[in-house]
């Protein structure tokens, strides 16, 4: 079944997939996958809350409409799965306070916009400090190489995706000026708590995070009784996952498919896994607006620690930390469900801040910041597929 | 001698910058009067002459400044962007450029023969519209003060008997067309900015757009009307905030048909690489056009004879539904708003 689907004509390896055709005359070359997908969706759809635990594949439903198109039983929902998203307050303050201690502050674009309890690294830049934006850790460390006087740190963040390119960068020698403040998570660990207290029948596993890590560590999951299918990120990789789980139910099966198996190996990328072994460990870490999820985070081992920003900078970060506790114990909390909508239990359009107060311009909760946020994909591409089922 | 760098003199008003307006800019735009007084004149100002124009027109006055890191980019520089810039928005008026200005400010250290290049690229940009630059401004600045070049530039134009084309015209039915790949300037940008290599020759689109669009504006309906109804170029924010803007003003919503809007494989590669729609990507050499219904082939047709134009299709249409809305239909039928970006686009993290 799988083979005849995955097998598209169109997709040579190793080169990206057109958003449009090149010219109209390819128009007819292009076959119709995702429509046979989605007749064959409709041929045996039954009600069913399907979670997928990817921002990227949030990204995908709401970019192609794909909400707009199920049918109205099979509701897809969207778990913590935004690395911005759950990348805690005070991990942002640090990075704004390292900024503020005339260290060079390297990170990703999407992290910049993100409020910590004072401002975002955006507003730490316009004051004046050194926040950049790259696509890789390697540009940082090329800032790093060129100038050698200059305190130059990583913010790492991410899920196991973006880990190992840390990793290796570490184990081939970086500058003696250079560190990493690591705020990494593992996705296991959070999956696990989603199948304890859950309204979902179904998951869609992201296939960013299964090409490292592989398909084992969702084995639980169905070990549970929940079927599951590891997915890619094209509207009919999507669209066969949702099949896949579908047929799965019709059989009262629950196992993992690999629906991405162009990528996905069952075992995952051993090399990079090795590497990041190598260089991290877990830690209990704390997830914004969900908590402390236990063995989900990573630190750098104890012989790196001289790459390491919180060691290396110990002071400062203790002092960072202190100023965060202080100001959490005076302030009231914010009345944005985060937590609810993380973990899938509420929709945005039931956050009394969404699309007023919570804007992708002037975002008061984390899942309006990145494009990768439920929030903000739901009110960039999803109102009219979102509208139906508000 | 002449120097090799800009210097804090060339712009103090004395002999040092004479000889700069003389050997660089005087030498190098060719077209330089419309009127009894021209550039090479060097008076407080010069003029436009007014002949053979309805009573009707109406003068279209625009300015726009630009500043761009860096200055050199593929293909081109900011002299072809602040020139094509300042005609197209005389051309989506539907107005005639008849005279161009050109204000330049420089911090001191800017290499001559960098300043030399600009002015070169000016002037060829404007000919390729027909379209003089009658006069000017040059101001030197520290090195402290600027890190590159600025220059604004004002037009002057003149609409045909009939009122100006605006944002605002599209009614139910009319066609949207575009006049050619999206986001071009935007990624190739990014790219020389970034030092990606996406193994394509991908660059600025930065293009004048008058003589593309001239013919566009004769043409009629049966029953007199312009068929051009409404016209924007997708600059910063691109499609999609053009197209945000022109359903708002028109208070009409839009539908367009994803698999027909043309973009370069390397464009469509580059976005999803980094994360970013680029329908939200900048463009500077295209035009976003509303057509009332029926007459989209003919200037399709008129539009793909003009090299500007030779990708240009009907990406979509105005509807009664969604009023103030635009909305992206793909090939399955699905459906999304596309709404207006929030700011600059930033990449993403995987």
């Amino acid at each position: 079944m799988e083979s005849s689907v995955l097998r598209r004509p169109y997709r040579k390896t190793g080169t990206l997939i057109k958003m449009a055709p090149e010219n109209p005359q390819s128009k007819q070359g292009i076959p119709e996958i995702e429509k046979k997908l989605l007749e064959r969706i409709e041929a045996s759809a039954r009600p069913l809350r399907i979670m997928h635990v990817c921002g990227t594949h949030e990204r995908t439903i709401a970019k192609y409409g794909l909400r707009s198109v199920l049918p109205e039983e099979i509701e897809v929902i969207s778990g913590p799965g935004c690395p911005v998203c759950v990348t805690p307050e005070a991990d942002i303050d640090i990075a704004i306070a390292l900024a503020k201690s005339g260290a060079s502050v390297v990170t990703f674009g999407d992290m910049m916009r993100v409020p910590g309890s004072a401002g975002s690294l955006l507003d730490a830049k316009a004051e004046g400090t050194d926040v950049r934006m790259v696509y890789s850790i390697d540009d940082a460390v090329t800032l790093a190489e060129k100038k050698p006087e200059q305190e130059v740190v990583f913010f790492g963040i991410g899920f196991e995706t973006t880990v190992p390119a840390n990793a290796a960068t570490l184990l081939r020698g970086v500058p003696e000026n250079f560190s990493l403040l690591v705020s990494q998570k593992r996705t296991p660990p959070a999956i696990g708590l989603l199948s304890r207290d859950t309204e979902v029948d179904a998951f869609i596993a992201p296939g960013h995070v299964a090409t490292i890590i592989g398909t084992k560590p969702f084995e639980p999951l169905a070990e549970q009784g929940f079927p599951v299918v590891v997915s890619g990120f094209e509207a009919y990789d999507v669209l066969l996952g949702i099949s896949l789980l579908l047929a799965q139910i019709e059989k009262g099966e629950a196992r993992v498919d690999n629906g991405y198996p162009r990528v996905v190996k069952s075992e995952g990328n051993l090399i990079a896994l090795k590497m990041m072994e190598e260089v991290f460990e877990t830690a209990d870490s704390e997830w914004r607006g969900i908590g402390n999820i236990d063995s989900s985070g990573l630190v750098l081992k104890k012989e790196l620690e001289e790459q390491d920003a919180a060691k290396r900078h110990e002071d400062l970060y203790a002092a960072a930390l202190g100023e965060i506790r202080k100001k959490a114990e005076g302030r009231d909390k914010k009345h944005c469900i985060c937590a609810a909508i993380l973990t899938g239990k509420a929709k945005p359009s039931q956050c009394p801040n969404f699309g007023k107060d919570c804007t992708p311009k002037n975002p008061a909760g984390p899942c309006m910041v990145s494009q990768e946020g439920m929030c903000y994909n739901w009110f960039k591409y999803a109102r009219i597929g979102g509208s139906r089922r508000a | 001698m002449k120097s090799t760098t800009i210097t804090l003199e060339h712009g103090a008003g004395g002999e040092v910058m004479q000889a700069l307006i003389g050997e660089i800019i005087l030498k190098n735009f060719n077209s330089k009067s419309t009127g009894s007084v021209g550039l090479e004149s060097l008076d407080d100002g010069s003029t436009v002459k007014l002949e053979n124009f309805d009573s009707n027109s109406e003068l279209v006055l625009t300015t726009d400044s630009h500043v761009i890191i860096p200055a050199f980019f593929p293909e081109t520089n900011i002299g072809r962007l602040a020139v094509a810039g300042t005609i197209n928005d005389l051309t989506m008026m539907g107005a005639k450029p008849l005279a161009l200005t050109c204000a330049v400010i420089v911090p001191e250290g800017f290499p001559m023969d960098d300043f030399e290049t600009i002015i070169k690229t000016m002037a060829s940009t404007a000919a390729e519209a027909d379209v003089p630059i009658i006069t000017g401004d040059t101001k030197t600045v520290e090195k402290a003060a600027l890190d590159s070049i600025i220059l604004n530039t004002a037009g002057l134009g003149i609409t045909a008997a009939e009122k100006p084309v605006r944002d605002s015209g599209l009614s139910r039915g009319d066609k949207i067309l575009v006049t050619g790949t999206i986001g071009d300037h935007g990624i190739s940008l990014m790219a020389h900015r970034e030092g990606f290599d996406f193994d394509t020759d991908l660059v600025s689109d930065s293009a004048p757009l008058w003589k593309l669009i001239e013919p566009l504006l004769e043409l009629k309906t049966p029953e007199g009307a312009a068929v051009i109804t409404a016209m924007k170029d997708p600059t910063r924010g691109g499609l999609a905030n053009a197209l945000n803007e022109m359903a708002e003003k028109s208070e009409a919503g839009i539908i367009l048909e994803e698999e027909d809007i043309p973009f370069k494989p390397a464009v469509s590669a580059a976005c999803e690489m980094l994360g970013l729609d680029p329908l939200e990507v900048a463009n500077e050499g295209k035009a976003v056009i509303g057509v009332k219904a029926g007459f989209e082939e003919k200037v399709l047709e008129i539009l793909k004879k003009h090299p500007y134009g030779k990708d240009a299709a009907v990406i979509g249409e105005v509807s009664a539904e969604n009023k103030g809305e635009v909305v992206l239909r793909n090939r399955f039928g699905g459906m999304r708003y596309v709404d207006v970006p929030a700011g600059d686009p930033i990449p993403r993290v995987c």
